[in-house]
């Protein structure tokens, strides 16, 4: 009468469909919070799954429901020392009172944020959504690594392209002779048979050596039955996928950190600095990141503090683009590493450094880098550093340089990046 | 005795749960007569619990986000521990479809199968709400349909919109509901070939009321003056399926695929402490006549004991963690309370319950399951006793007294009254607000009408102008609300 079935096989998503329109629904809520969650974590840990808070009443389900006020009896347990018609102060937040409509919960924890796992993949699809990348290269990001085809021995099964003839033959041998062995042996004593019996001069004709030979055909006849080639002796070449070892890149991060540079600023910047690294991440096994911030002298920092300490006062970035080179020629050979920089910065510069600036990069960096980024966050007019840049921006196709208002600016500067590289 | 121990291990296996299952439900059909549908019990994990969980407890159902949400939501306090699931869910169907839970023990799964197997089954075959309101052997037809349909519509005319529509039906779900018509019970072939012919027909009779040349009485003057509806309608779900000017057949189509869920859940809702206190009842019932008859040992005994209590747990009104009566611990008690009544009836439950005093408990307790909702049962049957055990006592919350008031007590002359405000706070007529649809200027600018009718001057909470949004989409034209107080005042709560 009853009737068991065991479901624990069967698939545990069916939710995801619901699951997938409820992040599209709440969108918006949901990048702001990936936003606020980018902002505080490192680059180098971006690249992975994240928990992320939206505020409940944002997602709330509305139906027609009592408010307060009015006049309302309930009923509820446990009476110690009441007495019919006392009188008792009305209690805040209504534990003996008004609280209790039918709608447990509502009042309650409204405020309490709807926290949310996101896969990677869906963390990474809200935090390039406003970068507007093309989609290719947001697989390409969000992707993993590249696999190359590697042999690994052989399978019984596979498209026909790959059967190994030599195996596969191999195969038929043996196969014909463990199942021709039976009648084989049966002629080999079968033979044995008639000679004797010939030995002992029984005649040509006599029915035993009829017999005999007859059977003697028939296992013949067997063995030669055999298929040559069976589907069951097929062997194809089989083929694992292995991630494709790549080298080692560094990244250098160069910022201004000078007072002009806001929060706001650098966080578009650290943005910038994102991409930069997972564009590097899918193209290299091992990445190292170098920081540098500058005022007007540079200094060699943490993430932290790259960041979010604030400096005040003027601006010299040869500082900067002086330290890199010392950084690059100590630690970081280049015919071993492959080097990128990024430079992000408001334009301010001390006047007369940005020729400085501009003859550095051509003769010094440059050479050693495989690419140099610059981007210039800033709403004003460009200044010098902008127009030294420029100079040379004509003479070396891997130097780029952009100025950057959104994040949706973002992007254009990584697109010679990509356009340049024969994935 | 020991020899008929089922098993020692606290481990389940499926020929242990066969086993089980054989027992109690030999118990249950043959000792104490309970008549179920045939049960279909399902293993899951704790994930297709989830999954369970969030389509509503149903086993199929349409997309839409909400769902998602409550996946989410479900899993993330699963996951940081705040909350446990469910033993178990039990759809009301034939055959009723239990799932238990891999991760419970074999006590626990014996419970759950006297519980759900047993004792909801038996509630979903016998309660007149469920006779009268759902069609058990239909249900799991119609969601296939539902969910079909709506699939087929999200191609045709966009997730989106379809998505809009869904949101606006949800939000009327709980006004989407016959209270005193029983609907037909069909299958899903049946509601596949009538739905083609409804989506015309209904089409046709809309165009009908909204023609615009207006007719004239016999008088020869525009009859305008007359409302329509010329009755005021509850379900406003139904109206707007049959009425709304601007609705395309299949949006017509979804609002009523809404409409037939809510009415499905509609017997649920008003049955919460009969329903789960006859579970209860049964689960700790068949459970302990097991172990008398030497079935399972001490050890199951506890740990079935341990989570039955934890189930039936009642904080007092003053404890950190109260949050209103448990129903679980309310029905259970009220089921056991009448039991105790035909058993060893005192002198006071004869004079208030001469009916049954004295009785066959079995015979008392089938009647009451089959014939009474939360609200009449608790009228019917709270005892003194009870009230006395419970401490029960009510409290008069009045916005425009200075202190809260409590009017009865566990007393002689508080028990009536503790009684009656008991059951009106399962009364769903007076939990949710009474919103009607009042008037529909068909001659003029084709606005809509609704009344709130105030109960106690219980006014409506904020969600007012979102909700007139929603009725705003399904409608087409301008959307009025009304609110009507004690006095039959008439006061004007939202237009759009």
């Amino acid at each position: 009468m009853s009737h068991f079935i065991d479901r624990r096989l069967n698939g545990k998503n069916k939710s995801a469909v619901n699951r997938q329109r409820f992040i599209k629904r709440y969108k918006t809520q949901l990048k702001r919070a990936v936003a606020d969650a980018v902002n505080k974590r490192s680059i180098t840990d971006v690249d992975s799954g994240e928990q992320v808070g939206i505020p409940s009443k944002d997602i709330s389900e509305p139906v027609f429901h009592h408010g307060q006020g009015g006049t309302r009896d309930q009923v509820h347990p446990g009476n110690k020392d009441f007495m019919a018609g006392d009188k008792v102060p009305r209690p805040e937040g209504g534990a003996g009172g008004g609280s209790g409509q039918g709608k447990a919960g509502r009042g309650g924890k409204g405020e309490d944020d709807f926290i949310f796992d996101l896969s990677r993949e869906e963390f990474m699809d809200l935090l390039f959504d406003d970068l507007e990348l093309p989609n290719l290269v947001r697989n390409q990001l969000v992707g993993s690594t590249e696999f190359k085809s590697v042999r690994a021995g052989y399978r019984t099964s596979g498209a026909p392209t790959n059967i190994d003839v030599v195996r596969s033959l191999k195969g038929a041998v043996a196969r014909r002779t463990a199942l021709g062995a039976p009648h084989r042996r049966r002629i080999k004593e079968i033979e044995a048979e008639l000679e004797a019996l010939r030995a002992r001069g029984v005649a040509e004709d006599d029915p035993r050596v009829l017999a005999l030979r007859d059977e003697l055909d028939r296992a013949r006849t067997r063995i030669a039955a055999l298929p040559f080639i069976d589907t069951f002796d097929l062997r194809y070449q089989s083929f694992v996928q292995l991630p494709e070892p790549t080298s080692k890149a560094v990244m250098v991060c160069i910022m201004d950190v000078s007072g002009s540079m806001d929060q706001a600023r650098k966080n578009l910047a650290k943005r910038f600095f994102i991409l930069l690294y997972l564009f590097l991440k899918r193209n290299y096994d091992r990445i190292e990141v170098v920081f540098i911030r500058h005022h007007t002298i540079a200094q060699e920092v943490d993430e932290q503090e790259f960041f979010y300490s604030r400096e005040t006062g003027g601006t010299v970035v040869s500082s900067a683009l002086n330290l890199a080179y010392d950084v690059l020629r100590q630690r970081y050979d280049s015919s071993m590493w492959n080097i990128y920089a990024a430079q992000a910065s408001d334009g301010d510069n001390w006047d007369s450094d940005s020729v400085v600036c501009r003859d550095l990069l051509a003769e010094k960096l440059l050479p050693l880098m495989r690419y140099f980024a610059y981007v210039e966050i800033t709403p004003r007019q460009h200044q010098s550093l902008w127009y030294a840049y420029q100079e040379i921006a004509g003479a070396h196709r891997h130097f780029a340089m952009r100025e950057i208002d959104g994040p949706e600016d973002i992007f254009p500067v990584f697109r010679d990046l990509f356009k340049r590289q024969p994935a | 005795m020991s020899r008929h121990i089922i098993s020692d291990s606290s481990e389940w296996t499926f020929p242990l749960l066969e086993r089980f299952d054989r027992e109690i439900g030999h118990l249950a059909h043959n000792v104490f007569g309970l008549d179920t549908y045939a049960n279909q019990i399902e293993v899951i994990g704790s994930e297709q619990m989830i999954d369970a969980y969030s389509s509503v407890g149903l086993p199929i159902n349409y997309h839409h986000w909400s769902f998602g949400k409550q996946f989410v939501s479900t899993e993330q306090t699963y996951r940081r521990g705040q909350m446990g699931l469910a033993y178990e869910i039990v759809i009301n169907s034939d055959p009723c479809i239990s799932y238990l839970m891999e991760e419970n023990t074999l006590a626990m799964q014996a419970l759950v199968i006297a519980h759900a197997c047993y004792g909801h089954n038996s509630f979903f075959k016998g309660n007149y709400l469920f006779r009268t309101w759902t069609s058990a052997d239909a249900i799991i037809d119609y969601l296939v349909f539902a969910r079909k349909y709506i699939a087929s519509c999200e191609e045709r005319y966009g997730q989106a919109e379809v998505e809009l529509l869904l949101d606006s039906c949800h939000a009327l779900m709980n006004h989407g509901v016959d209270r005193y018509k029983r609907p037909s019970p069909i299958t899903m072939a049946e509601e596949q070939r009538r739905q083609a012919e409804r989506a015309d027909y209904i089409q046709s009779q809309v165009n009908d009321l909204w023609r615009t040349i207006p007719t004239f009485g016999d008088d020869g003057a525009p009859d305008d003056d007359a409302r329509w509806p010329a009755e005021p309608q509850e379900n406003l779900l139904y109206f707007i399926e049959k009425n709304a000017p601007l609705l395309e057949p299949w949006q017509r189509e979804v609002v009523r695929i809404v409409r037939k869920v809510s009415q499905y859940f509609y017997p649920q809702r008003q049955t919460q402490v009969m329903n789960e206190g006859w579970a209860t009842f049964w689960h700790y019932t068949l459970l302990n006549r097991l172990y008398d008859e030497g079935f399972v040992n001490d050890g199951f005994m506890l740990e079935f004991l341990q989570s039955h209590t934890g189930v039936v747990f009642q904080p007092n009104f003053d404890a950190p963690y109260y949050s209103g009566i448990n129903p679980y611990a309310l029905g259970f008690a009220m089921m056991c309370d009448i039991r105790r009544v035909c058993e060893s009836p005192t002198a006071e439950d004869r004079e208030w319950f001469p009916d049954i005093a004295g009785g066959d408990w079995r015979k008392v307790l089938d009647f009451a399951m089959r014939n009474f909702k939360d609200e009449s049962f608790i009228a019917q049957y709270l005892s003194p006793q009870l009230i006395r055990d419970l401490h029960l006592f009510t409290v008069r919350d009045d916005d425009r007294a200075e202190a809260i008031e409590i009017t009865a007590i566990h007393e002689e002359r508080g028990y009536r009254t503790v009684r009656q405000a008991l059951a009106e706070q399962y009364n769903l007529g007076s939990r949710e607000p009474n919103i009607q649809v009042f008037n529909v200027d068909r001659r003029g600018d084709r606005s809509l009408t609704l009344r709130h009718y105030r109960h106690n001057r219980r006014p409506l909470g904020e969600s007012v102008d979102e909700m007139l949004r929603h009725i705003r989409r399904l409608w087409g034209f301008t959307v009025r609300l009304e609110g009507v107080d004690d006095n039959g005042r008439v006061q004007l709560l939202g237009e759009l």
